[in-house]
């Protein structure tokens, strides 16, 4: 009954923010709700299979992506798509989904040892850890001793992490059962030491030819197979390593526990989204979801609240990626389409960015030069100096229409990579694109 | 220092002290060598490697408080830093780097830690975190233009009588007892974190004097941007 009326009046009020156009609502709704029942999280999540997931990058897609891959199970899903991701966003999510016997909730990095208490998840799946808006967040290796606590106390919790990112191995090794996945790490400034001991990681080349291979045989596939560099990591000090993993991510292709390559053929673009979509299959097959059947939902995901989107102005076809990190914008360099399409940086540095610009000197630009560059967002000097001591050339622009002028002159398309109100400026200007 | 060897710039520890943005401050010595024909060499030594005796800047970043107790540690066991600034080489270091040069520092639970005893500095932890930008007057002597840059810190130093402090902050909160830094000969520190020298290039410029002698100006154009920047925050936070 408290439950009830709780998520009641949090409904009202976030119909009424929405009405208000102050946003979609799902924060104000959940932090009434809260004030009238501070355990109502776990009441809410009680009786549900509930899927928290975590990580500095890939979050809100991984969400979706897991979401879409729980389609064949039928029947409603929680989800918090609109990236509110801490307790309020969580409970907003559940009360707007009273029937839905499952939930996929994207999580703060911070807030995952309290919600694995409140909500007792089926699946942790932890994507990656690295340096992130540091004015406001919580040290890396503190983070993931807080995870690895957390899920030490949670043994009835099944865990899918990715193996190639030793601080998130190191906090899953604490978990009574992981799924371990190849999901890849293009970002290593955050582990080169070992989370356990601190000593200098050794990287060796990965073997993918091992999955679904009983020791000796080949699991029907040729030896030789896929293999990557340096993911194999392991600790002289300690004796710590990559533990064995069960899915992989192979160049455009998963590898399934049985060893069995299939191509992803994803809409969504990147090594970043191909990492994300192993995960979730992962997650799906402890749902009994088969990959085949999970894949042909994930290849149906084209955008996630406007990311990756494509709009067209004034004949110049404009796509927004958002990345709001070094090893976000790492990964988003490595989407944007070649030359001659000029490419729009914007960075800004209000609250939710991060009021430090520092990261950006961890970004390496040099792989933009020579090619048409134009600098956006209220910290734009930040960027300009950082791409001169890059040797890049670029051009400031004031705002969204002069980077389209500027584009249209010299190609169809228009590429821009901004951080997170940067980003939304843009999206605001183009008209709240989807 | 002769023209036929280049200047070597030596990161330490890349691997353990880096945390946000730290590489900057090699990219801005190497730039504003280099615009000034000097030949740059940049040696990153990770932890499991010696540190190179024969370096002309040595430089140290930030890091949490396991990596750095850690890497002091490590550079005590390994002497090759101690050996290059007994020889009067530069050190500069931000953050966490800046605690580790002295006496002690605040470990983890706050246990003191033994540093590496390069200035005449202790440090322990306070009570808030100190986060958001800093703004400070250098110390005449040094002839560097007003600090400006971001601290993200929980330390607090105080100077022995060795050290000098670096600057007295007008803004921010810096070594707690209204100054900022400290210098002692050739070895500088800072609470600025990460690429501190991207918005004081005149701090940059000491360092390369140090380093090397006297330098030729830069062309004007070449800094129009660092000072855009600089003006930028300056006013920014004076609002």
């Amino acid at each position: 009954m408290r439950a009830r009326v709780a998520t009641t009046v949090g409904g009202a009020a976030a119909t009424v923010s929405r009405l208000a156009g102050k946003g979609d609502g799902s924060v104000i709704g959940g932090v009434i709700s809260l004030r009238l029942a501070p355990d109502l999280l776990s009441m809410l999540a009680a009786g549900r299979q509930v899927v928290l997931v975590t990580g500095t990058n890939g979050k809100t897609t991984t969400t979706k992506l897991i979401t879409a891959a729980l389609a064949p199970l039928g029947g409603e899903i929680a989800s918090n798509i609109y990236g509110a991701n801490m307790e309020a966003g969580l409970t907003s999510a559940l009360t707007r989904a009273p029937d839905a016997r499952v939930a996929v909730l994207e999580t703060d990095e911070k807030y995952i040892p309290a919600m694995v208490r409140a909500t007792r998840p089926k699946v942790v799946v932890l994507l990656n850890l690295s340096r992130d808006q540091m004015d406001r967040a919580a040290e890396i290796w503190l983070l993931a001793r807080r995870w690895r606590e957390a899920l030490g106390n949670a043994p009835d919790c099944r865990v899918v992490a990715n193996a190639d990112d030793p601080l998130v191995a190191w906090a899953a090794g604490s978990a009574r059962q992981v799924t371990w996945v190849a999901a890849g790490q293009r970002w290593r400034e955050d582990s080169w030491c070992c989370p356990n001991c601190g000593a200098h990681l050794q990287r060796a080349r990965y073997d993918g030819g091992a999955i679904g291979r009983a020791p000796g045989g080949t699991g029907g596939r040729p030896t030789g197979g896929p293999q990557r560099d340096g993911d194999d990591w392991s600790c002289k000090e300690c004796g710590g390593r990559r533990p064995p993993v069960s899915w992989m991510l192979y160049e455009d292709e998963v590898i399934d526990p049985t060893g069995r390559a299939t191509r992803l053929d994803l809409a969504l673009p990147g090594r970043a989204n191909r990492s994300n979509a192993v995960i979730a299959l992962a997650v799906a097959e402890a749902f009994g979801v088969h990959a085949g059947q999970a894949l042909r939902e994930l290849r149906q995901v084209t955008s996630v609240a406007g990311r990756y989107t494509q709009v067209s102005r004034r004949g110049c076809d404009v796509r927004l990626l958002l990345a709001k990190n070094p090893a976000g914008w790492l990964e988003a360099l490595d989407v944007i389409a070649p030359p001659p399409a000029p490419v729009l940086l914007a960075v800004n540095a209000q609250g939710p960015d991060g009021r430090d610009t520092s990261w950006l000197w961890d970004v390496d630009f040099r792989r933009l030069r020579g090619r048409n560059v134009l600098v956006g967002g209220e910290r734009r000097l930040d960027l300009a100096v950082r791409l001169e001591a890059d040797e890049v050339a670029f051009r400031l622009v004031n705002d969204i229409d002069e980077a389209i002028e500027a584009a249209r002159a010299v190609a169809p398309n228009l590429e821009v990579l901004a951080n997170y109100t940067a980003f939304q400026q843009y999206r605001v200007a183009l008209g709240r694109v989807q | 220092m002769s023209t036929t060897r280049p200047l070597r710039l030596t990161w330490v520890y890349p691997d353990l002290l880096s945390t946000y943005g730290d590489r900057g401050n090699v990219l801005v010595l190497e730039r504003r060598a280099r615009l000034r024909g000097l030949q740059v060499e940049i040696v990153e030594v990770n932890s499991d490697q010696p540190v190179p005796r024969d370096g002309d800047i040595y430089l140290m970043g930030g890091g949490e408080d396991l990596p750095q107790t850690l890497a002091t540690r490590r550079l005590l066991a390994d002497g090759g830093l101690h050996e290059a600034a007994g020889r009067g080489a530069v050190v500069f270091a931000v953050c966490a780097g800046y605690q580790m040069l002295g006496a002690e520092f605040g470990g983890a639970d706050d246990a003191a830690v033994q540093g590496l005893g390069l200035l005449d500095i202790r440090s322990g932890r306070g009570r808030q975190r100190a986060v958001g930008e800093l703004v400070a007057d250098v110390d005449p002597r040094l002839n560097v233009a007003q600090l400006t840059g971001f601290e993200n810190h929980q330390g607090v130093t105080r100077l022995g009588p060795n050290a000098r402090p670096l600057a007295r902050t007008t803004l921010g909160i810096g070594n707690g007892d209204g100054t900022e830094g400290a210098y002692q000969g050739r070895v500088l520190g800072t609470y600025l974190h990460g690429p501190a020298l991207v918005r004081n290039p005149g701090l940059a410029d000491l360092l390369l004097y140090w380093a090397t002698g006297p330098l030729p100006p830069l062309p004007s154009q070449s800094e129009e941007l660092a000072m855009q920047l600089r003006a930028e925050r300056l006013a920014a936070v004076a609002r």
